[in-house]
């Protein structure tokens, strides 16, 4: 029989709405340190901290832009994916009524908001994976409007920006797309590109990329070179945090290359903005840990 | 940080410069996307006949918009049951979407700021010089600490938009921001864009 997770879920929920990770708010306190006192941007990223460490302490959203859910969920074979479904949606639609989430699911014909936040099957979207051993696993990520308004995608070439298909030409189109974004996206961001894959897979591939932790190196090592040159040179651009100037523009860059087809090269660059929410739920043997 | 009581008079609007850190304190009304369709359609190009209590809304609105600031905001909301309402986080959106109206806007109803971030386009900033009004930009994602500024919420109208697109209308008190655009002509953002622009030229050399 499968456990009801709902409680364990809403615990998550809350979580990723009210209390920025540690790796994140780390990043966040050094780019602070890096500003010059008495700065716009140091005020901005002062602001920014205040509000992570209010918004931990009175358990209220980092940001009211709760975003689109995102589960990814690994369970073992024999768990019933509906069921998840099922107990992930009220797990949503109570953390709504407690005001963790804002209601965000919105009838693009109708224009009716739900009111709490449950949509249609993409919406929140769940993703599925079955997985050896029996622990479950559930992370959450929350993006919101303002920073996937910014987010786009490019095929090579470009010829506007003499970008060709190498990873140099990907180098183009990122520090392109960052220029493009300048504040809007709530920068400082953090910039999540998918390589290859077709359009959708490309965005997939780009988002998960930002499951990896702030203190993980990229395995391959041509793509940590990347990573570090886009972070380095988008940090010369001036932009700063909001957009108001600054020596931080982007807190990090994540890639991630899948396979792509003989006539299409995407890149799509997925921004994440400060407020960079992911939370993770660990379940096994009756307990959930979190992360 | 200079202290700005709402309204505001047109000598205090023409004395502000972007790059001016602020305090606002005084009432303020929250409208972004749907509000800015429903401002144009029904009451300044009047493609839409006002329906249900379009007309009450209006009257109300205008009093209090008139020298005072609209806040593109879509906050999440306590007490929707009760309708004791309170702001639980009211970071702002951004303003962009709204460059083909606010203009329009802005002269409609007499602001004298328009809030959110990310800054707003020429024809914004066209009418921030004829009206007088100027942009205040509020620190994006910065939804608690915000929050916490709302007082009281003093009204809520077309609620039927759904909670992030009613107005809210709300007393406030020290509510940080920066002005970014002023009266004047000058515009932070734009200033901005051109420095990184170039920079991005001699980066990537295109």
């Amino acid at each position: 029989m499968q456990p009801d997770l709902t409680q364990e879920l809403l615990e998550l929920v809350r979580l990723a709405a009210t209390d920025l990770p540690d790796d994140v708010e780390a990043a966040l306190r050094a780019a602070r340190d890096r500003e010059d006192e008495g700065s716009v941007a140091r005020s901005v990223l002062d602001t920014i901290l205040r509000n992570v460490e209010m918004a931990r302490a009175n358990s209220t959203p980092i940001c009211q832009d709760t975003g689109v859910p995102i589960f990814y969920v690994d369970m073992p074979q024999g768990w019933s994916m509906r069921e998840m479904r099922r107990q992930i949606e009220a797990a949503v639609a109570e953390a709504t009524k407690r005001v963790y989430l804002r209601p965000n699911a919105v009838n693009p014909i109708t224009g009716k908001n739900t009111g709490n936040n449950i949509g249609d099957e993409y919406f929140p979207t769940v993703h599925f994976h079955e997985v050896d051993g029996d622990t479950v696993t559930v992370r959450l990520m929350l993006k919101g409007g303002g920073s996937e308004n910014v987010s786009t995608q490019y095929k090579l070439p470009d010829s506007r920006l003499h970008a060709g298909r190498d990873l140099e030409g990907v180098y183009k189109v990122v520090m392109d797309a960052i220029y493009q974004a300048q504040g809007k996206g709530c920068a400082p961001g953090f910039i999540a590109v998918g390589i290859g894959g077709d359009r959708g897979s490309s965005y997939y591939a780009a988002k998960e990329s930002l499951w990896r932790r702030l203190d993980e190196e990229n395995p391959d090592p041509a793509l940590a070179e990347l990573e570090h040159r886009i972070t380095e040179d988008a940090n010369k651009l001036g932009i700063g945090p909001m957009g108001l100037g600054g020596k931080t523009t982007v807190v990090a860059t994540r890639i991630k290359a899948v396979h792509r087809l003989p006539a299409c090269y995407f890149v799509s660059i997925a921004y994440m903005c400060w407020a960079y929410r992911r939370h993770m739920m660990i379940y096994r043997n009756g307990k959930a840990e979190y992360k | 940080m200079r202290e700005i009581k709402l309204p505001i008079d047109d000598e205090t609007i023409r004395s502000l410069h972007a790059g001016d850190a602020v305090l606002l304190s005084g009432v303020m009304m929250t409208g972004r996307d749907a509000v800015h369709k429903w401002m144009i359609d029904t009451f300044i190009r009047k493609t839409r006949e006002p329906q249900g209590d379009d007309l009450e809304v209006y009257e109300a609105i205008k009093k209090v918009l008139d020298h005072s600031v609209l806040y593109h905001c879509g906050p999440v909301v306590a007490g929707l049951d009760t309708g004791d309402y309170r702001f639980v986080a009211a970071g702002p959106t951004t303003s962009i979407r709204e460059e083909p109206y606010e203009a329009e806007v802005i002269h409609h109803f007499h602001l004298r700021g328009v809030m959110g971030k990310g800054g707003m386009g020429p024809k914004t900033l066209k009418a921030c010089q004829e009206e007088p009004a100027v942009y205040f930009h509020a620190v994006g994602g910065a939804a608690t600490l915000i929050a916490q500024s709302v007082q009281r919420v003093l009204a809520v109208y077309k609620l039927e938009f759904g909670v992030p697109e009613a107005m809210w209308v709300i007393e406030v008190k020290d509510f940080p921001a920066i002005v970014t655009m002023d009266s004047h002509g000058k515009s932070l953002h734009e200033d901005i864009l051109e420095m990184s622009e170039e920079k991005l030229k001699a980066i990537i050399g295109v």
